[in-house]
C-alpha cells in the first residue's frame, strides 16, 4: 500500500531546512511558497529517506483569488507519496517555477496547465500551447472564462 | 569538395495510418536520421475537463468512457472510485469482483489492440491483428451481455455497477478464460520469434530505467524498462489484494520488451480472471446513492493501473452536485513524453515502431 506521508510532520522537517517556506500543512498535503518550490522539490527528490523519484501528476485549480498547483509525488523505492502544493495569487501574468529540470515528466503536463489555465512555468524549455492552437484567446479552464470573448 | 546538407522537416500525419487517432509528428530529419521530433496534439481535444465541471457527478461517467475509448471500463473505475472516496460510499463485494473482471477483460482488449496494431505497423499485414480481433470480439460479446454496449460501456456507478451479470455471462467467461491461454500461445507462435519482428524491434527505442522514471512513464512502458511498479500491487485498490499474479518486466527496455510485457500481462489477466470467478460472492451489486449526489467539500485523487498506465482522477468538490475541478492524469499523454528521447538518432522508419510500442490513445491524450 502506498503510504501517504503526513504533511504536518514533513512541514516541521522542511521548515528547519527552509525557514518560512511553508504556507500550510494538513495530514493530506503540504502547501509551500512558490519561490521555495524548486528548492523543496529538489530536496525531496535527493534526500535519502524521501527519495521522491517519480512525479506522478501535476494539475492546477482555479480558486478565484488564487491558483493552486498540485503535485503528486511518489517514491517508487519506499512506496510513499506526498501531495505538494503551491499557490499563485497573480491573475494577469501568473508564473511559477517549472519542475522540468528535476522531472522531465513535467514537460507536457506543465504545457497543458499553461494552455488551459494560463499559468506560465518559469524555465520550461518549450512553454507554448499544447492542445489549443496558437492564436486561441483565453484559457478555458479558468473559472471566469467565457465562450463569447 | 564538401557536400552541403541541410535538415528538413517532415510532417507525419495528421492522421497517419499508424496513428491510433488523429496525431501529427513533426520530424526534423538529416537524411533518414531523426534529429528532433515534436508531437503535435490536440486534434481530438473536446474539453472534457471543462465540460465535466458543468455536469453532475453522475452525468460525467459517460464522459470517462470517451477518454481512452479502447478501454472504457478502465476509465469508469478510477472516476467512480474517486467519487466514492469523496462521498464515502461503500461498494458491495460482488460489485468489486465484477469491476475487477471487467477491467481485466478490458486490459486484454487494450493489449490486443496495442500488440495487433503494433505488428500491423511492422508490416505483418492483417493476419496477427485479425487473429487477435477474434478474441476481442468474444470479450466485446461479454461486455454487451452486461451492459448492452460494445465500445462505450458506462457500466460502473457510484456504489457498484449498473446491472448484475446475466445468467449466461459466467459460462461464457469460463469458456473464454479456458481458451485464451491457447490463443496467446498462438500469438507467440506467430510473433515471438518472428525474424522480421525481432530485427525491427530488438534494441530499438530503448528507454533506460532512470529516464523512464524521470519522465513519469507508467504502465507497460515503465515495466518494460525494468521497473517493477504496478499500482495493483503497489497501492492495491478494489479487491486486488486477494489475487495472486506476477508483474512482468523487461530487461533491455526496447520496443520488443514492451511488446513482450503486454503479452505476458494478458496471461496474468487470465490468472486474475480465474481467481475472481472462483471467489465471486453473491449479493447486491449497487448501493443506494442519492440521485443528486453532493459530496462534502474536499479533494481526492484515485488512481488505477489502466492498460496504458497510471490513470488517475483528481476531483475537487465544493459540496455542490457538480465537480469544481475534474482532472485526468492521462497515461497516454505522459508516456508520450518519452517518445522524443527514444527517437533522436534513429531512422524515420523506426519512429513508427517506437510510437506504436508506447500504445497511446488520442482520446485520452487530448481529452
Amino acid at each position: 500500500m502506498t503510504v501517504a506521508l503526513p504533511g504536518k510532520e514533513l512541514a516541521g522537517k522542511l521548515e528547519a531546512q527552509f525557514p518560512t517556506s511553508i504556507v500550510e500543512s494538513s495530514p493530506a498535503s503540504l502547501i509551500v511558497k512558490s519561490e521555495f518550490l524548486l528548492r523543496i522539490a529538489r530536496y525531496l527528490k535527493a534526500t535519502p529517506g524521501f527519495d521522491f523519484d517519480y512525479l506522478s501528476s501535476i494539475t492546477a485549480v482555479d480558486y478565484g483569488n488564487y491558483f493552486e498547483l498540485v503535485y503528486h509525488l511518489v517514491s517508487l523505492e519506499h512506496n510513499h507519496s506526498l501531495v505538494l502544493k503551491t499557490r499563485c495569487y497573480e491573475r494577469d501574468e501568473p508564473v511559477v517555477p517549472s519542475l522540468f529540470s528535476l522531472w522531465q515528466g513535467a514537460d507536457y503536463q506543465e504545457r497543458e496547465i499553461y494552455d488551459l489555465m494560463g499559468i506560465r512555468f518559469d524555465a520550461h524549455p518549450n512553454m507554448k500551447r499544447i492542445f489549443l492552437w496558437d492564436g486561441f484567446q483565453g484559457h478555458p479552464l479558468r473559472k471566469d472564462y467565457s465562450d463569447d470573448t | 569538395m564538401t557536400l552541403k546538407t541541410e535538415h528538413f522537416v517532415l510532417n507525419l500525419g495528421p492522421l497517419h495510418p499508424s496513428t491510433h487517432g488523429v496525431f501529427r509528428l513533426r520530424a526534423t530529419l538529416d537524411g533518414e536520421v531523426i534529429v528532433d521530433i515534436e508531437p503535435v496534439i490536440g486534434y481530438l481535444h473536446r474539453g472534457i475537463e471543462k465540460l465535466a465541471e458543468g455536469c453532475t457527478y453522475k452525468q460525467n461517467i459517460p464522459f470517462t468512457d470517451r477518454l481512452d475509448y479502447l478501454a472504457s471500463m478502465s476509465n469508469n473505475l478510477p472516476y467512480v472510485m474517486a467519487v466514492e472516496k469523496l462521498a464515502e460510499i461503500n461498494v458491495p463485494e460482488r460489485a468489486e469482483y465484477l469491476r475487477v473482471i471487467m477491467v481485466e477483460l478490458q486490459r486484454i482488449v487494450s493489449h490486443i489492440i496495442a500488440v495487433g496494431t503494433f505488428v500491423q505497423d511492422l508490416g505483418a499485414f492483417g493476419t496477427p491483428l485479425l487473429y487477435m480481433f477474434r478474441e476481442r470480439e468474444k470479450i466485446l460479446d461479454l461486455f454487451e451481455m452486461v451492459c448492452g454496449q460494445r465500445l462505450t460501456y458506462n457500466y460502473m456507478r457510484f456504489g457498484g455497477v449498473s446491472h448484475d451479470i446475466p445468467d449466461e455471462f459466467l459460462p461464457a467467461l469460463a469458456k473464454f478464460v479456458d481458451r485464451m491461454p491457447g490463443f496467446i500461445d498462438e500469438y507467440d507462435q506467430l510473433l515471438a520469434e518472428n525474424e522480421i519482428l525481432l530485427a525491427r524491434t530488438k534494441g530499438v527505442g530503448i528507454l533506460p530505467k532512470d529516464l523512464a522514471i524521470n519522465i513519469s512513464a507508467s504502465g507497460p512502458v515503465l515495466r518494460a524498462s525494468g521497473v517493477k511498479w504496478d499500482i495493483r500491487k503497489a497501492d492495491p485498490y478494489s479487491v486486488y489484494d486477494r489475487f495472486e499474479f506476477d508483474i512482468p518486466t523487461g530487461s533491455i527496455s526496447d520496443a520488443y520488451d514492451r511488446y513482450r510485457v503486454r503479452i505476458e500481462e494478458m496471461r496474468q489477466c487470465v490468472r486474475i480472471l480465474r481467481q475472481a470467478m472462483e471467489q465471486l460472492p453473491k449479493g447486491k451489486v449497487l448501493t443506494e446513492v442519492p440521485l443528486k449526489l453532493r459530496p462534502p467539500a474536499g479533494e481526492v485523487y484515485a488512481h488505477i493501473e489502466a492498460p496504458k498506465g497510471e490513470l488517475g482522477f483528481y476531483l475537487v468538490s465544493d459540496n455542490s452536485d457538480k465537480p469544481y475541478r475534474f482532472h485526468v492524469r492521462a497515461p497516454s499523454l505522459i508516456n508520450l513524453t518519452a517518445l522524443r528521447q527514444m527517437l533522436i538518432g534513429w531512422k524515420l522508419a523506426d519512429a513508427i515502431i517506437v510510437f506504436g510500442s508506447i500504445d497511446i490513445c488520442l482520446g485520452e491524450v487530448d481529452r
